[in-house]
């Protein structure tokens, strides 16, 4: 079936859109979509077909086909993960999905060249209005590929290239393919293998020797179509010195059937570079979202990850640093809200394989209703290395008596010369707390609400302004009715 | 290192060993003879850990072979080489190759009030109702089901310990199930049946009577009726040259508590797992080990606490010392099942970094189902605090006399915890033993 959606947008609360510029990270307003004439549909269902296809519409050169088709080879061999994942992974099928659809592969670099439909989708949530406030440059994907694209004059004329993965590796082919999968090799998981076959969209950018991009990039991912899969492909390259923080969003409708958000993300910061990667995902709760993310920090480099996981029927997602110069430093602050139906398997892996190299793990999930919320990680500190330190904090919240939430890490340490420490702890919200707040006048589910985003608070303010004020609303959304 | 695949799943464990062993059996219940023949199935039918198997993370595999083993031949006391602990104890058993080798009775007061401490195989027959319902009765799930199976199959005897209503035992019961000569393959086991307000301490000992590479394939099960308080001890001292597996099951009804420590000082490479399960409010469990791996020793320590209802608490410590070129494996899971509300539990993995070379793996788990709950756990891997080692250098203290204090200062905590001095001393001797014959200092040792 590749029927598409209903013409008619499903009308959002009076509460989002206009009022809220940043409504985008508010599940309900997402929740949209427009009937789309697609110029390039690779059909449904996976095969050496549908890769030469995705491959020939994009006109790459041989390499990358070739790359292509190895990915999908190590696809298929490797078997579903489940004898530690959840067994939902089994629901998804593959044949049923629509791997490429596009109405061309150029993005436009005005939104007035956008077409109406796509440019109304990106209006709805608000992303030309915080270009124009707050960001250095913006892509924003519709379904496969980017439908706008731009950077600031003043940050291109730094150096800073900021385009997607087709332009990045037909136009720059020198600057990232050296980096290309380097990082995330294709096999490293069979959804690694999956986006490596069909990869489309997605991010390339390269930050110059010494510039620090002083406002953030952004990308904002939209899944329109039903049974679509969408594989954006990111690669950021910090030079030497150079730092960038990078925002993502994303949204989709919401439909019966399934779909796969399926992205690699590699990052890669050279000595003395920082990069920030910024996630607020928000899909709907019929996506499945298996991401891999994972960065190479160099000598005196810095990667942290600050990861916000709201939507999703299951995400699979443990960002990465791999700390491979001396005095490297990598980190993931994640925050993860289970609803009902949402199973957040998130957490972090960090692997030390250079001296005096430290990492920081944060890790805050809330878990309402029959939500489920499961931390995953692991830390691995190998042999020889001196004066290396990990500290992991894991801390569950659960609101309801049938919430559940799960705690899995892994840490390996040899040698005398390091450290790692790690502590978890479970509670649900206090009873003298709200009977405090609800005797100065507060109802049970404002003061279930302030007490939920004071579990967050020191997490939420990582965020930039912009979105902790916004997770704060939508954390306020999501306890509503939670309560008696 | 690369991985093979050992050419059997059964190893010298064939059919013919099976028959053998169910022959010298037959005189006991046909209830036993039938789930041993279930399970010798099960043993052939379960392959051998896989490198994929979550349960087996971080393990050596390779070291799993169960090639070059045989059931032993009978050995008689005098040849052990026994050596008393040297506490005063209410009855003794010595099994030395699955048999009972040397016993003291405990008291005929003890013993007219309806206390039971004698063999498995005596049990099986003057007693068989009540062993049925408890020998082996709650099933391995921690990984080693194949290893369980072994033991179910092939056991051939051990300890029965009943303590009827009411009963307090002041002097703790010892246990001792000795391997001796080269290759041999023991099946220790240990059932302990406490009811209703009974009060006892088992210690368990495991011993090699010499180097030789044995097999030992143990399990240990403890049922705690309504306000038992069981403490249970096993100390592993097996030869350096051994395979061991060791299963625990502990069973804690209304108001019962149950301590349970173990210590891991022997073997090439030992798995012990450690199920704990809460089945009544107000019921507690203790679960303290205390492991010094040295050489290339690999300890794999897999434990879970299993709270099925409301108001139970559980308290996890288990601490790794680790010397030369030694690995250690902590896998734990707090389990808070859907009702079990006001659970209060905790878990806790130290490891003492003393060598350059050693592995420590933590794998600190939780699994809530409930939301009106205290569960926390904490995992570290470090050396010694050099401010503590500063603080006592500064009063004059020599760095290794230093070293060696802060070491014995760590391993107090889990020993204070058992309350009772004689044991106290006589496993602090046993850890000193254990630091005092490792390898020169840095050296890792060959093997």
């Amino acid at each position: 079936m590749a029927n598409l959606p209903a013409t008619a947008p499903v009308p959002a609360s009076p509460a989002d859109t206009a009022e809220n510029p940043l409504s985008g990270i508010d599940q309900a307003a997402g929740n949209f979509s427009y009937k789309m004439d697609y110029e390039f549909d690779a059909g449904t269902g996976l095969s050496e077909k549908t890769v030469r296809y995705i491959s020939a519409v994009k006109k790459e050169a041989p390499w990358i086909l070739e790359f292509r088709l190895n990915a999908l080879k190590t696809f298929l061999a490797k078997p579903m993960p489940t004898h530690w994942a959840t067994k939902d992974l089994e629901n998804i099928d593959f044949d049923k999905i629509r791997y490429y659809l596009s109405s061309g592969q150029k993005p436009k670099r005005t939104w007035d060249e956008v077409p109406d439909d796509i440019k109304k989708t990106f209006e709805r949530l608000g992303v030309p209005e915080h270009e124009r406030k707050f960001l250095a440059g913006v892509e924003a994907q519709f379904d496969s590929e980017a439908a706008y694209s731009n950077i600031k004059e003043a940050v291109s004329k730094q150096g800073v290239i900021f385009v997607n993965s087709t332009e990045g590796l037909r136009e720059h082919p020198d600057l990232f393919r050296q980096f290309f999968g380097k990082v995330i090799p294709t096999g490293d998981n069979k959804f690694s293998a999956l986006n490596s076959a069909v990869f489309s969209g997605g991010s390339f950018i390269y930050v110059p020797k010494g510039v620090k991009v002083a406002m953030p990039l952004q990308a904002y991912f939209r899944i329109n179509a039903e049974n679509f899969g969408q594989f954006e492909r990111t690669l950021i390259i910090a030079d030497e010195g150079a730092e960038v923080t990078y925002m993502e969003g994303c949204t989709a409708p919401k439909f019966s059937t399934s779909t796969l958000h399926s992205a690699v993300v590699e990052l890669v910061a050279l000595k003395g570079a920082k990069i920030q990667y910024i996630t607020v995902q928000n899909w709907a709760n019929n996506v499945f979202n298996l991401v891999t993310k994972r960065g190479v920090a160099h000598e005196d480099a810095e990667i942290k990850w600050i990861d916000c996981n709201i939507g999703s029927r299951l995400t699979m997602k443990y960002p990465g640093v791999v700390l491979k110069g001396r005095r490297a430093r990598g980190e993931v602050i994640s925050i993860a809200l289970a609803n009902d139906g949402q199973h957040q398997d998130t957490g972090a892996k960090m692997i030390h394989a250079a001296d005096e190299t430290t990492s920081n793990i944060v890790a805050k999930s809330i878990s309402v209703g029959q939500g489920r919320s499961t931390y995953r990680g692991v830390v691995h500190i190998p042999k020889h290395l001196k004066g290396c330190k990990n500290n992991t904090e894991c801390d569950a919240l659960l609101i309801n008596t049938n919430s559940r939430t799960d705690t899995y890490p892994a840490i390996t340490s040899r040698g005398e010369g390091n450290s790692t420490q790690h502590e978890a702890s479970v509670s649900k919200v206090s009873e003298e707390q709200i009977f405090y707040m609800q005797q100065r006048g507060l109802t049970e589910g404002q003061a279930m609400s302030l007490s939920v985003n004071g579990f967050i608070n020191d997490l939420a303010r990582q965020f930039p302004m912009e979105y902790s004020v916004e997770l704060k609303r939508l954390i306020d959304l999501e306890m509503e009715g939670s309560v008696g | 290192m690369s991985v093979t695949t050992p050419d059997s799943v059964v190893g010298s464990f064939t059919a013919e060993v099976f028959d053998a062993h169910l022959a010298s059996v037959a005189h006991l219940p046909a209830w036993w003879l039938d789930r041993k023949r279930e399970a010798w199935a099960r043993f052939c039918a379960l392959p051998l850990p896989k490198r994929t198997d979550e349960a087996w993370r971080f393990a050596t595999l390779t070291g799993l072979k169960l090639d070059g083993y045989a059931l032993p031949a009978p050995v008689t006391a005098a040849g052990l080489g026994h050596t008393p602990i040297g506490i005063a104890k209410a009855g003794r058993l010595v099994f030395a190759n699955n048999r009972l080798v040397a016993s003291d009775p405990v008291a005929a007061a003890l013993a007219e009030r309806g206390v039971i401490f004698e063999t498995l195989q005596n049990a099986l027959r003057k007693h068989g109702d009540l062993v049925k319902s408890h020998l082996l009765a709650q099933p391995a799930t921690l990984g080693a089901e194949k290893f369980s199976a072994l033991h179910t199959a092939l056991l051939d005897d051990g300890a029965f310990i009943f303590l009827p209503k009411g009963v307090e035992i002041a002097d703790p019961l010892a246990v001792f199930h000795y391997a001796a000569g080269a290759g041999a393959a023991v099946f220790p086991h240990t059932l302990v049946i406490a009811e209703q307000d009974t009060r006892a301490t088992i210690v368990d000992f495991f011993r090699s009577a010499d180097a030789g590479a044995h097999f030992a394939c143990g399990r240990n099960d403890l049922y705690a009726s309504h306000g038992a308080q069981l403490t249970y001890v096993a100390a592993q001292t097996w030869s350096r040259e051994t395979l061991s597996f060791q299963s625990n099951s502990t069973v804690a009804r209304r108001d019962a508590r149950v301590l349970s420590l173990n210590l891991h000082l022997g073997g090439r490479q030992s798995r012990h797992e450690s199920h704990s399960q809460l089945q009544a409010p107000g019921a507690h469990s203790e679960m303290l080990a205390l492991t010094v791996a040295h050489g290339a020793q690999e300890f794999d320590q897999r434990t879970r606490q299993i709270h099925q209802a409301p108001h139970t608490s559980s308290n996890l410590l288990y601490k790794n010392a680790l010397l030369g070129r030694s690995k250690t494996i902590f896998s734990g899971l707090i389990v808070v099942d859907p009702d079990a509300q006001k659970t209060d539990a905790y878990q806790s993995n130290r490891n003492l970094m003393l060598s350059d070379d050693a592995e420590a793996n933590s794998l600190p788990g939780l699994e809530i189902q409930a939301n009106d709950v205290r569960c926390s756990h904490g995992a570290t891997s470090s050396r010694i605090d050099p401010e503590q080692e500063f603080y006592l250098q500064a009063r004059g203290i020599a760095k290794d006399a230093a070293d060696e204090l802060l070491t014995f200062g760590f391993f107090e905590e889990v020993l204070s915890k058992l309350g009772h001095e004689p044991l106290h001393d006589a496993l602090r001797d046993l850890v000193k033993a254990k630091f005092q014959a490792q390898p020169a200092a840095a050296a890792p040792s060959p093997a």
